[in-house]
């Protein structure tokens, strides 16, 4: 798989990251590079294995349906960049 | 008749499908442990998991695992005894992650059947692709201030089954009745309380259209769909707006739209271009989710009894014809309302005051099942009150009228009013007497042969007795004196 400058530009407007024109170049011969080399992995033969879904062969541990948490708001607001009472405030997004 | 969009080249057949978002009921969220309750002050429900910050790690909510069983259950579906969480990226204000926890590849429920009954009497079967959970994202609200968006985070994180039909539905009409009985058995399981008002079921609907016999053509998808009477207006407007486009020589493209209420149409949702790149990978937060069998059956064994099963009982038990049967079952209320009052009683005469008068009152007093004035336990002593011939069928209406009124019972009512029936022979016989004395011209008429005039006289001498009187009594006692 090779990156174009074209895809390079559409993931980083789906995660919201600003790329200059002049970034793509390197940008793409450096994501190439790491893919590259992630694609070794595609020579081992995994036929009949199944997939590893985490480092330790166990199942999800689950918690029982109790209120724990939460009733903090100014903690939650504490890093907000705008706030209008105990609400965040971001730019209008409206359909 | 199946339902089709008659246009300029001949009729097109509809197909749609429905994703339903279920909101969970628990106490707590997802995977973290702030409430999931609806309404509290804005942001005192969250938990740093909630809000996204870093270094924060999910736990999930076993109960909410249950629910989404139960309700695969209850949809006939297969149960994943191994499924998997991942990360579905995108980019809006009330998601502070960055990224719902999903169910991409691996969902917790697999494929399963809903019965649906149409206005017809016809039964069809609309397949269920998938249930899988997932979270909810926080709230926006754009009209409180003229350029900024506030945003509430109480939602973020709450469970939500997601119910992914397949593209079986084929007219307004299927996508309604689908709906209705999806939402009555999430209710009738207690796993989602299907209020679509406060948004806890919402539906995404996906309209295509095609000439007979033909492979599918492109669907739209459109979003957010909060009643069930607009999903089958978005249905109808959708399919013939793609009708107009393949007809015009245009093709319909893929895409997200909003259906537009006041309007009556939908339009394309321009935010959600990119929206389909959700770049899905497994959580690594998360180990698998893993069910032992054990687990399954027992939450199987506590199931409720469902719509279905009720209504085959209502119908084999109480000898209920299928739509009156189908219209007690719909609410569990109502199921259990009628059965208190045909409880020792006629089921048949039961049905009919419950599905007539009673729900009428209802209707008319705008109250539902929970605060009706009338007690099934009331309704059912009315109808003692007729079967033991204390009061007739036209003063039991009356009577009725007075409870839904005064909440009291119908015996007192009776009792206040002075209704008791009269079947004393001797004051009906005056009655009629009266009654043949006053009219002998129609007494005539009546012997020469105008049976209809029988009703008349039955009529006056109810009308002189004050309603009071028994009606068989009125009719032997006149079936006597005009012969």
């Amino acid at each position: 798989m090779a990156l174009d400058p074209t895809t390079i530009r559409r993931i980083a407007n789906l995660s919201r990251i600003r790329v200059e024109h002049d970034q793509l170049e390197p940008l793409s011969r450096e994501l190439n590079g790491i893919l590259g080399w992630i694609e070794q992995l595609n020579e081992v033969n995994v036929a009949g294995v199944e997939p590893l879904t985490g480092g330790a062969q166990m199942a999800m541990k689950m918690r029982d349906d109790v209120v724990t948490d939460g009733g903090y708001p100014e903690k939650i607001l504490a890093n907000a960049p705008d706030r209008n009472r105990q609400f965040f405030a971001v730019p209008k997004v409206v359909e | 008749m199946a339902y089709a969009i008659e246009g300029t080249t001949g009729p097109w057949e509809v197909v749609v499908g429905l994703e339903v978002h279920a909101q969970v009921i628990s106490q707590s969220k997802l995977f973290s442990g702030s409430s999931a309750a609806f309404g509290a002050e804005p942001n005192t429900q969250v938990s740093f998991v909630d809000a996204g910050f870093p270094g924060m790690l999910p736990v999930i909510n076993r109960e909410c695992v249950a629910q989404a069983v139960r309700t695969g259950l209850g949809l006939n579906a297969v149960i994943h005894k191994v499924s998997r969480f991942d990360r579905k990226n995108y980019f809006y204000a009330d998601m502070p992650q960055g990224y719902q926890i999903s169910q991409y590849e691996h969902p917790v429920v697999g494929t399963g059947i809903v019965e649906v009954e149409l206005a017809d009497g016809s039964v069809k079967q609309i397949g269920v692709t998938r249930l899988h959970l997932e979270q909810d994202a926080g709230k926006s609200l754009h009209d409180q201030h003229t350029t900024k968006t506030f945003i509430d985070l109480n939602r973020s994180g709450v469970a939500l089954m997601e119910i992914v039909s397949e593209p079986d539905i084929r007219s307004p009409e299927e996508a309604g009745a689908y709906l209705r009985k999806l939402r009555s058995i999430l209710r009738y399981l207690g796993t989602c309380d299907g209020n679509m008002e406060e948004g806890s079921m919402r539906a995404d609907v996906n309209v295509s259209v095609r000439k007979a016999g033909e492979p599918y053509r492109t669907r739209c998808e459109i979003k957010n769909v909060n009643s069930i009477r607009f999903v089958m207006q978005a249905v109808e407007a959708e399919a013939a707006r793609q009708v107009e486009v393949w007809e015009s020589g245009g093709e319909v493209r893929q895409e997200t739209r909003l259906f537009d209420s006041n309007r009556g149409i939908t339009r394309p949702m321009r935010s959600k271009e990119d929206a389909h790149d959700y770049r899905y990978f497994p959580d690594p937060d998360l180990l698998p989710l893993v069910l032992e069998q054990s687990w399954i059956d027992a939450l199987k064994a506590s199931l409720p009894e469902l719509p279905d099963a009720k209504q085959a009982r209502f119908r084999s038990d109480y000898g209920l014809t299928q739509y009156d049967a189908a219209v007690l079952v719909a609410e569990k209320a109502t199921a259990d309302f009628f059965e208190t009052v045909a409880k020792g009683r006629d089921p048949k005469i039961a049905a009919n005051w419950v599905t007539g008068d009673f729900f009428a009152a209802l209707n008319r007093a705008g109250a539902s099942i929970e605060t009706s004035p009338v007690s099934a336990a009331n309704l059912g002593a009315l109808l003692d009150l007729i079967v033991d011939k204390t009061i007739n069928g036209r003063i039991a209406k009356d009577v009725f009228e007075a409870m839904v009124e005064t909440g009291k019972d119908p015996a007192a009512i009776v009792e206040e009013k002075g209704l008791k029936q009269v079947t004393d022979t001797g004051a009906i016989d005056a009655a009629v007497d009266a009654i043949v004395a006053a009219n002998p011209d129609k007494v005539a008429e009546y012997r020469s042969g105008r049976e209809k005039l029988f009703g008349f006289f039955v009529g006056q001498t109810m009308k002189a007795m004050a309603g009071k009187g028994n009606p068989a009594l009125i009719n032997d006692t006149l079936k006597r004196r005009l012969a």
